[in-house]
């Protein structure tokens, strides 16, 4: 038996629930919740290289790449934010963040 | 044999994100994430697409990862407090995963088996002449525009953490080069015996 499609969406679909799952226990630590949104995200890449191969064309790894350049571009703008944030209040705990709630 | 390369790498790519999850100190979370990327990586090159694997090891791992590694390492944060409730959110996040794995599950055996030709780079030597083929050509709209994402986000990602505080020397380029010769030296005579 060969490796097929399923074998890569079952790894995807593992990875995406880890990643979702990783946003609700660790409610409070606002960093592991932004790593557990670049779980997500590789789960989505896994995803659209595996059809990407196994359907014969080229332009699911162009996306892949794509959803890469926006993971990085979010990675980044998210950790200024934190940092931002951090030097502003001393903390990052992600209850507080409802400050201009009414 | 590649079935059995692939169950290694799948099984350390769960055991790892699970543990990302799970770490109790950040550090140890973004150590496990560079794992996690790195199997992936050799996922990717299982069947066939080496560049965007490269790419992933060096988006990810060089650049992402360790932007991760210098927040965290730069936050001075108790994270044991952090880590509190832990335990109290696991139910309802198992029960979150559970379902979404059940979705996903039902959606794939009730589609059955898609279609199955292993191609990794069709019309091309290899992975990253079929991409290129198409990246400058079809999708040089979407390439572009990707580049003004990275772009946007720099400069964003400069102005918020960019601050301006006073009482630290700096250059300053135009003064420097406004200055001319009659503000800049004074003529003195001294007089013997005397001093300034």
């Amino acid at each position: 038996m060969d490796i097929s499609i399923n074998h890569f969406l079952a790894v995807s679909a593992v990875l995406f629930t880890v990643g979702v799952v990783g946003i609700f226990v660790n409610r409070k630590n606002i960093i592991v919740i932004l790593m557990a949104l670049e779980l997500i995200l590789l789960s989505v890449n896994i995803n659209l290289v595996a059809f990407s191969v196994f359907s014969g064309t080229i332009t699911g790894q162009i996306f892949a790449m794509l959803v890469l350049t926006v993971a990085a571009a979010e990675a980044a703008v998210g950790l200024a934010i934190l940092v931002v944030y951090f030097r502003n209040r001393g903390d990052i705990a992600v209850e507080s963040v409802d400050l201009m709630k009414g | 044999m590649e079935l059995i390369a692939f169950y290694i790498l799948a099984a350390i790519v769960t055991v790892s994100a699970v543990c990302v999850i799970a770490a109790k100190n950040p550090v140890h979370s973004v150590l496990w994430l560079i794992l996690t990327f790195f199997t992936s990586a050799g996922l990717m090159v299982l069947i066939g697409a080496e560049f965007l694997a490269m790419l992933l090891v060096v988006v990810y791992v060089g650049a992402v990862a360790v932007l991760f590694l210098f927040v965290v390492m730069m936050l001075d944060v108790d994270f044991v407090e952090l880590k509190q409730g832990f335990l109290s959110y696991l139910p309802f996040g198992a029960l979150m995963g559970i379902a979404f794995i059940a979705e996903i599950a039902l959606a794939t055996f009730a589609r059955g088996t898609a279609a199955n030709s292993f191609n990794p780079y069709p019309g091309a030597e290899n992975n990253a002449e079929a991409i290129g083929q198409v990246m400058y050509t079809d999708y040089l709209l979407l390439f572009q525009m990707s580049g003004l994402i990275l772009l946007v986000a720099m400069i964003g990602a400069i102005v918020l953490t960019l601050r301006h505080r006073p009482h630290v020397k700096r250059q300053s380029v135009a003064h420097q080069t406004a200055r001319r010769r009659k503000d800049a030296i004074r003529r003195i005579d001294v007089k013997s015996g005397e001093g300034l």
